[in-house]
């Protein structure tokens, strides 16, 4: 009888071209993706060592950290040149000419297929069950939702993929994390992974690729188990997977990359034995009850420092170790909280609706279905930026932009935006914003901005009252 | 890549947990498309005033910091973002070597690959050297790769590194000239995947 595998396995396995004794594993890459901010240094390396890149045909780039993101004044993409400096557009001009010189197909400013990486790849049906996907972007792990074995790399590595295909590694952990029960009205996939990294920490999954599965994880949609997946990397974990079933294939079927015919037949065949074996074996395993789960809100500088969004501030006073306890004193101070206080009902200066995180079609469905006929605050800035120029057309055609217009808040074209805050939009120095993106690191939305992650839901609330606020109040 | 073999040197002591690669270099930084030149920004949001004068209060400013090749961090340093401008600053600034009881996984990986050595020690050994260097910066330690020991006044320890990393370091040769050499078994690999 075969031991019982699990996904990682079956997609580590079938990808390792050789693993000389004492040296790590090398590692097929079946799909790279590139974009303006980690590539530059690796195709100069390429350059400068005489070397092409081996298979131009599976790299995909398209620009999205430093993008502008105001609409084009006259329709014209380079009429959208509110770019942040002149660095900016060096970069996103580099880009396409790295991409023409070495034959590789951009997703550029002129493509109506644009948009962060995260997003395009997914959409366009690049990313598929049982791959290997790298990108050098942390948040690659999102790909993983598709029960592909997916994740960040640095700049060198971008380097090694260009030049080879493959990538020296050394063989991950597994850590099965299991999703009890259904959750509660107003809690959604980011209030699960919120909740995840609450518990087991930010480097709570170091060393591990996690697994997501039981009930609650199958529930979700492709667009909610990218959410899960993408912060998969919060918790520090090498990446996040679900194993691939009917709805994978339902989201799939008929996109411009997947396989089509009889190709797609014997493909689905495939992806269908790539779930975990009963009986396989991870090294971790992580139970979540997530019916018992709230809304939740982050209250520090970083993604592990969350709450129910009814919850109060801890106290530094209850850490026993001393760099614990001086590391969330610290953080406190930045944001500006003391220990006890509450949540709920704190002022805050910007709504962020976007990211690779919550920016696809479904999440701005969500946060139009609060703002709809609604006003947002009058003393707050709302910005709600599309992950994608086909989200931003999907968006549109359903008239959500005009919903979010008429609340107030601005609608702004595809990019990463005040995620990473690198293309203009950014806090003002002490701001306070709740961000449905990813990280809520000091300065990571602008310098000295302080960032309450949340979901689309919680944001849209909070855009309403200005202040931070429930969801469940207005569902 | 410069070889790691044998470094004795003062060490900067910023004990906090989980300091992201945002703090080691904020992104506005990134706009670069060169390797070099990032020292400047290394922790620049903790380092530089508003005003964009240097922080007198923030360690990498201190006069006996100067010079200094090692960094002594909290738990899980590196987390966050891919960035390999992380390492680029550090080594920039004249960073060789950094002593944690964890790091990220990706920033491990991407100090390895720029002579950036990441040393992991037991958390009673990480309380110890804070205390000791806390008490006197210009106290030294010594990390010898070979062996893979770190020595301080009054005791050592052994620490991990991965032994083709190391091997790498040691000779300061990069991974993709042996990647390169693997071209054959690569075809190969391909020729079966993609046969149908």
């Amino acid at each position: 009888m075969m031991t019982p595998k699990t996904l990682f396995e079956k997609i580590w396995e079938s990808h390792v071209v050789v693993e000389p004794p004492q040296s790590p594993a090398v590692l097929y890459v079946d799909l790279h993706l590139i974009h303006e901010v980690t590539s530059p240094q690796a195709f100069s390396g390429l350059r400068q060592k005489g070397l092409r890149v081996r298979r131009p045909e599976r790299t995909y780039a398209t620009v999205d950290h430093g993008v502008p993101t105001l609409p084009p004044p006259d329709g014209r993409p380079e009429g959208r040149l509110a770019y942040a400096d002149e660095q900016s557009r060096k970069q996103i001009r580099q880009l396409e000419e790295n991409c023409r010189e070495f034959g590789i197909q951009l997703m550029g400013l002129d493509s109506p297929y644009q948009g962060i990486v995260h997003v395009v790849g997914p959409e366009l049906g690049l990313t598929q069950p049982g791959m290997t996907i790298v990108c050098g972007d942390s948040h690659t792990s999102t790909h993983g939702a598709f029960g592909a074995l997916a994740f960040g790399i640095g700049t060198s590595e971008v380097e090694h993929v260009l030049a080879t295909q493959c990538l020296l590694q050394r063989r991950p952990k597994t850590c099965l994390v299991y999703m009890d029960g259904l959750p509660g009205k107003g809690v959604t996939a980011k209030d699960m992974i919120l909740g995840l990294i609450a518990q087991i920490g930010t480097g709570g999954g170091t060393g591990h690729v996690l697994e997501y599965a039981g009930p609650a994880v199958r529930a979700l949609s492709m667009e909610e188990r990218m959410t899960l997946c993408n912060m998969s990397i919060e918790a520090g974990a090498r990446a996040g997977m679900v194993a691939p079933d009917e709805v994978t294939f339902e989201y799939l079927a008929g996109r411009p990359f997947a396989p089509q015919g009889e190709a797609w037949e014997k493909a689905v065949a495939h992806w269908r034995t790539l779930p975990s074996d009963e009986g396989a074996v991870y090294d971790k395993v992580v139970t979540l009850d997530v019916s018992r789960l709230e809304p939740m809100i982050t209250y520090g500088t970083n993604p592990g420092m969350g709450m129910p969004i009814g919850g109060r501030i801890p106290d530094p006073a209850e850490v026993k170790d001393a760099v614990q306890r001086s590391t969330l004193e610290k953080a406190l101070a930045y944001m500006g909280l003391r220990p006890g206080q509450p949540l709920l009902g704190h002022p805050v200066d910007v709504v962020f609706i976007g990211s690779c995180t919550n920016g696809r079609l479904s999440d701005l469905r969500q946060a139009a279905s609060l703002l709809k006929g609604r006003k947002v605050a009058s003393n707050i800035r709302v910005l709600v930026v599309p992950g994608s120029q086909q989200v931003k057309r999907a968006a549109e055609a359903e008239g959500l932009d005009r919903i979010f217009k008429e609340a107030g808040a601005e609608w702004r074209e595809p990019g990463c935006s005040m995620c990473i805050a690198m293309n203009g939009d950014a806090l003002e120095p002490g701001q306070y914003a709740v961000s449905t993106s990813n990280r809520n690191f000091e300065g990571r939305q602008g310098r000295g901005g302080r960032t309450f992650l949340a979901s689309p839901l919680t944001a849209a609330a909070t855009a309403i009252y200005g202040v931070i606020t429930d969801p469940r109040t207005l569902l | 890549m410069e070889p790691f073999t044998r470094l004795t040197s003062r060490v900067v002591v910023l004990p906090v947990d989980n300091i992201d690669t945002d703090q080691i270099i904020p992104a506005r930084f990134l706009k670069t498309t060169d390797r070099t030149g990032l020292g400047a920004s290394l922790f620049a949001d903790w380092r530089y005033l508003p005003d964009g004068q240097p922080d007198p209060t923030f360690v990498l400013n201190y006069p006996q910091s100067q010079g200094a090749q090692v960094l002594l961090v909290g738990d899980n340093f590196g987390c966050g973002s891919s960035r390999e401008h992380a390492a680029w600053a550090l080594l920039g600034w004249g960073f060789r070597a950094v002593i944690s009881t964890s790091f990220a996984d990706i920033f491990r990986n991407n100090a390895l690959k720029n002579g950036l050595l990441p040393v992991a020690v037991p958390p009673e050994v990480h309380q110890e050297l804070v205390r000791l260097l806390g008490r006197d910066p210009f106290q030294t330690v010594t990390i010898d790769l070979e062996t893979q020991t770190l020595y301080w006044a009054g005791g050592e320890t052994h620490f991990p590194v991965d032994p083709f990393a190391k091997d790498c370091l040691l000779r300061g040769v990069d991974e993709l000239g042996y990647l390169l050499s693997l071209e054959r078994e690569i075809a190969a690999f391909e020729a079966k995947r993609f046969s149908g």
